[in-house]
Formats: C-alpha cells, structure tokens, sequence
C-alpha cells in the first residue's frame, strides 16, 4: 500500500492531449493529474480507446502533451528540450511494453546492457555483472548469452524487464506488460514487477486490461473518457 | 566500442545479403574507378615521356617584337591630349634565333633550365641505291642534344660515339632507314638546291613517335648548315628544365625575359594532351556511376532497414539513445560499408591494374607500345575514395535522418493492441 511518507517519484498537472488532425482530431486526455510515489505499484484500467496509454506515453516523456505539466523527481520535464527528455528516461525510467521490443541481433544480457552503455555510469565488468544480476532476478541465469530470438515469449518479457531494471529508474512503466502472454506467465510477470517495487522501492505505473491483476496492486486507478474516476 | 558503432554492426551483419551487395558495388565501382584512371593516365604520361625524350620539354623559336604601342594623340595646342590611338596589337615575328651565343647565356642564366641544344632544322630529299624521300634533318651538336633528349636511349643500332666523331654521319629514324633500305655504315646521299652531299650511317634509332620516325635525320649542325646554305640564324632552342611539369611557368618567364616565342611541351601537344583529358575525365564519369548505382543500392537497404527497424528504434529512444545516437547508428553503417568497400576496391583495382600492364597489346602511332600501359598513381586511389565516400555518405545520411526523425511514442502506440 502507498505511503502517504514515501518521496514522489513523479507528478502530472492537468494533462491535455489531442490525437488526430482536422475532423479526426480526438482530445483524449482531458485534464489528467497524478502523483506516483516510491515503492508503490499502481494499476490503470480502462475500455480501450480511454487515454490509458497515450498517458503512460506522455509520462514517459515519449510524448508531448499540448497542456499541462509533468515533474520527474521534482524537475519540470514537461517542457524540457528533447536531449533532457531523453536523459531524464535514461536516468529515471524503465519501460515495459506489450510487445517485448528486444533487439533480435543481440543476446539477452546485451539487450540489459544496452541501456547501461547508454548511461555510461558502468565499467564494462560492472554492466555484465549488473546484467547478470537482473536477469537472474528474472528467473534467466541460465540464458543470459542466449540470443534474444532464441528465447520464449515469457522469457523475452522477462529480459525486457530486466533491461526495464538496467539503469536502477525511480519509475517503471509497464503497458499491458502481460497483455501478449498466457496465464501462467503473466501471473509470473506480475508477480516479479510487485517484488521489485517492495525491493528496490520503484514506482511501478501499470495500464492494464487484466482487471484481476489490476486489484493486486496497491492503487488501482480507473480511467474513462481521458480522466481518472472514482 | 561505442554502443552506437555495436548496434549498427550488429545491424548490418543481421542483413549480410543485401550489405554484401552495396559492398560489392563500392568495391567493383572503386576498383574500375582506379583500374579505368591507371591505364588513361599511363598512357597519357608514357605519351608526355615520349614526346618530352623526343623533342624536349620546351622549344624556343623565333624572336618577336611587341609593336602594340599605344600613342597619345596631340590637342590643339600640341600638347599631350588624353585621346589615345591603338597601333597594330600583333607581334612581329623574326624567324629563327638570331644571337644564339648571346641567347643561350641568357637562357642558361635561369635556375630551373639545365640543358640548352642549338638545332637547326630543314628538309632535303635523300637519295639511297634503291629509295628516294623527303627527310628532315636536324642539325645538333651530339653533347648537347642528349642532355636535352633521350636519344642515347633511343638508339636501335650503330653508335653516338661514330656519330660524335665523323662529322659526315648521320642518325636515321628506324622507319625513314627501313623505306630507304639502308643500315649502319652504309651511305646516304642528301640533296638540297642542287647540291648534293653524302654520308655515313652511324646509328639508327626510334623515339616510337611514328611521324618522327619516318622522317627524321640527326646531323651535325654545322654539316648541316652547309647542306642547307644556311651559315647563321634561323636555327631554334629546344631546352632541358628542371621539372617538365613546370615547362608552361617556365616557358612564360623565359619567354617575357627574351622575346621569343618559347612552346612548352603542353602548348606543343595541346591537341592530344586533351584527348587524353577528355578520355580520363569521361572514363571518371563512366565508372562513377557504378559508384552511384552502388550508392543508391545503400541507399534502398539502409531505408529498408529504417522501415523495418522502427521498433526497434523507439526502443533505444526510450531507453535513453538520442536523435543523434539512432542517427549515428546508420551513418556508421554506411561508413563501415563505405571503409570495407573502399579498401576491398582499392586492392582489387591493384591487382586488375597490374594484370593490366601484363597485357600485350601492339599500338604504332603516336607512340610504340608492346603491353598496356598503366601509371601507378596514388591520387587514383584518393579520389576513387573521394567518390565513394561522398555516395555512400549521402546515401547513408537521408535514411539516418529519418530514423532520428521518428517518435518512439507514435511507433510504440501503433504497435500496441
């Protein structure tokens, strides 16, 4: 459960966001405010269509919104330029998408270090332990030099979570993280991406369709025509 | 390894196929570049060596006087009035050289001239047993000549040494001897206004230019003068330099300091100095467009690989890779492909232009060749690479461009279901 103590990881103020041009022009966030803080897994159910992921998108800073404000450990991100951006997600945040998004020409520790290369804040000895560390976290220690095109749907989301964990973000943002597995690997996911938030205190910011898994996290918010509801 | 050069690595080696192709296209397009610039050129210099061993780098001709004056016309006072009359803008040309002692300490005076020869120069009909034909005579001072000349080296038979000595021999052209049918130590007759004088054959010998070879005969001046009947003047300079790639800058100091005309060789040979050009510079062009056809084939894989890389792209954007980052990824692509090709077309333009200049081939004519000629010339390499690099750089840019372009969040979002 949140604690009404722990530091904020990050905060949204009246977001706005329209998609679309001319006639198809949809406002599809409409005034959207947020407050994540540490060590909390928070969930986002919604019918499709309601805004859920062009916000996490948005508070991911891979998108811009056109009204509104965004602060990443208490710096204004919303309006920075698009290197800050850039370097606010390599230092501050982790994402988990639907689809893994591995790079299929390398192996699933490499994939891990490619975000710590990026950061350049490691010894090449430290990345490979460090990578080593995350996937066997994952349940990957055997197949950490495997080829990301030689592991299974389960465990490709398994790297791409531990490459999610690479540069240690305040913040993990998962977009239907379990939306293209079977059951038992989503349970597993799930199961992983809460042990992490209570261990290593990460704000974990989960859109998801799965209501079920939605109840197990410790605040589950509800969205509906591009704003939260009660 | 930056984590850029790592990716794009992994990136091309992931599409061997299509990269071997871009590849081989640089590699042919670079080689036949060089392959294409080594014989054009080395025929082009072996024709400049020919020429320059056969009649020196640079010619002083005839004396001329500058008559351009330009006059002030009087006012009606008698004064000097601003009104100025243009005389005749030619020169006035003196045939012949008509001081050479004088002339020739002049000429010698300049650092970058090493050797002076005094030629005159004429034609007369010459007489065998067998064979009659015109022949043009020069007449030379032997030391003189061949420091100006290759003609020690040009010799076929007989001796300079029997030339040095007999001031009634004469050097045949191979050509003009074989239509005379006579060899060393036979007898020719010369015949001019009436007056006929024969000589020995001491030497005959080939400077591989067929229009010289078929008509020229090296004499010594003074016989020649009296062959002639030309006991003073009208003989010409024809001068050794320095660096034969400098005879225009030296021929143009020579010629303001003198007043006479003074030809360097490129002046001499203008016409098929510019043959050769046009034939280099088009054979360039030719082989260029393998290049860019090579460059557009880059072009086509690395867009493919945009296209196909997308998300893969918004993934290193959101792991932190910047605009510049996904940018340099494809341009180090195009450099690795560029730097493989250009060093696998460099070495195999080495080998097919030393295959080259083992090739017979008989040419007669403007000069005498048995085997392909090539020049080994490193500026080939330089621009082959030049070339290259500016194709596979452009084509490398535009799809790099659109790569950093692309925003992870739209990708991302239309992958999602």
């Amino acid at each position: 459960m949140s604690n009404a103590t722990s530091k904020s990881v990050l905060r949204a103020e009246d977001l706005h966001r329209f998609l679309g041009q001319d006639e198809a022009r949809v406002h599809v966030l409409r005034g959207v405010n947020l407050e994540l803080k540490e060590a909390t897994t928070y969930s986002v159910v919604g019918q499709s269509g309601c805004g859920k992921s062009t916000m996490l998108y948005l508070l991911g800073l891979l998108d811009r919104q056109d009204k509104g404000k965004i602060w990443i450990r208490d710096e204004l991100m919303s309006d920075a330029s698009d290197a800050e951006r850039t370097a606010a997600r390599s230092r501050h945040i982790g994402f988990v998408f639907q689809f893994h998004f591995l790079l299929p020409e390398f192996s699933a520790a490499e994939n891990v270090i490619l975000p710590m290369r990026k950061l350049g804040v490691r010894s090449p000895d430290e990345m490979r332990q460090h990578a080593e560390y995350l996937l066997g976290l994952v349940g990957l220690q055997e197949k950490v030099d495997r080829l990301a095109t030689h592991l299974s749907g389960g465990e490709q989301q398994r790297v791409a979570i531990a490459r999610s964990l690479a540069n240690d973000p305040a913040l993990l943002l998962a977009d239907e993280p379990t939306g293209n597995l079977d059951h038992k690997n989503s349970d597993m996911v799930f199961d992983l991406l809460q042990r992490l938030s209570k261990e290593t205190g990460q704000a974990i910011l989960m859109v998801t369709h799965n209501t079920e898994l939605a109840t197990k996290t410790d605040q589950c918010l509800r969205m509906q025509d591009g704003q939260f509801i009660n | 390894m930056s984590p850029n050069f790592a990716i794009a690595f992994r990136f091309i080696v992931s599409r061997k196929r299509s990269m071997i192709m871009s590849l081989a296209g640089i590699v042919f397009g670079v080689g036949f570049f060089i392959v294409t610039q080594a014989q054009t050129s080395g025929f082009e210099k072996f024709y400049i060596d020919t020429i320059i061993g056969a009649d020196s780098p640079i010619r002083i001709e005839d004396r001329f006087q500058d008559i351009g004056l330009a006059i002030n016309a009087a006012d009606e006072s008698g004064q000097t009035s601003d009104f100025i009359t243009e005389t005749d803008p030619n020169r006035k040309y003196i045939h012949g050289i008509e001081y050479p002692n004088k002339l020739r300490e002049a000429v010698e005076a300049f650092d970058d001239v090493t050797a002076v020869s005094e030629v005159l120069r004429g034609e007369t009909r010459a007489l065998s047993k067998t064979a009659e034909q015109t022949a043009r005579v020069h007449g030379i001072r032997l030391k003189d000549h061949i420091q100006v000349t290759d003609l020690d080296s040009q010799m076929l038979r007989g001796s300079l040494d029997d030339f040095a000595f007999n001031p009634s021999s004469v050097l045949l052209g191979k050509k003009f001897a074989e239509r005379m049918h006579v060899d060393v130590g036979d007898y020719i007759l010369f015949e001019y206004a009436g007056d006929t004088r024969r000589y020995k054959v001491a030497g005959i010998f080939e400077t591989g230019i067929e229009q010289i070879d078929k008509r020229r005969v090296y004499m010594h001046i003074g016989e020649t003068r009296a062959l002639l009947k030309k006991p003073f003047g009208e003989a010409f300079f024809q001068i050794a330099v320095r660096d034969p790639g400098n005879a225009v800058r030296v021929a143009s100091r020579l010629e303001s300091a003198l007043h006479h005309n003074v030809i360097p060789w490129q002046e001499r040979e203008k016409s098929w100095l510019q043959v050769f050009s046009v034939l280099r510079v088009s054979s360039a062009i030719t082989v260029s467009t393998i290049i860019l056809i090579s460059g557009l084939g880059m072009f086509n894989t690395l867009a493919m690989l945009v296209m196909e890389k997308t998300r893969e792209i918004a993934i290193l954007r959101s792991i932190g890779y910047t605009r510049r980052d996904i940018s340099r990824i494809f341009l180090w692509q195009g450099f690795l492909v560029l730097i493989a090709g250009t060093v696998c077309g460099w070495i195999f333009g080495a080998v097919v232009t030393l295959g080259i200049s083992k090739l017979p081939i008989r040419i007669r004519g403007i000069f005498t060749a048995d085997s392909f000629m090539v020049n080994w010339d490193l500026n080939h390499y330089i621009w082959a690479a030049v070339v290259a690099s500016v194709t596979v750089m452009v084509a490398s840019y535009i799809p790099a461009r659109r790569a950093a372009a692309l925003e992870p969040g739209s990708i991302i979002r239309g992958t999602s279901m």
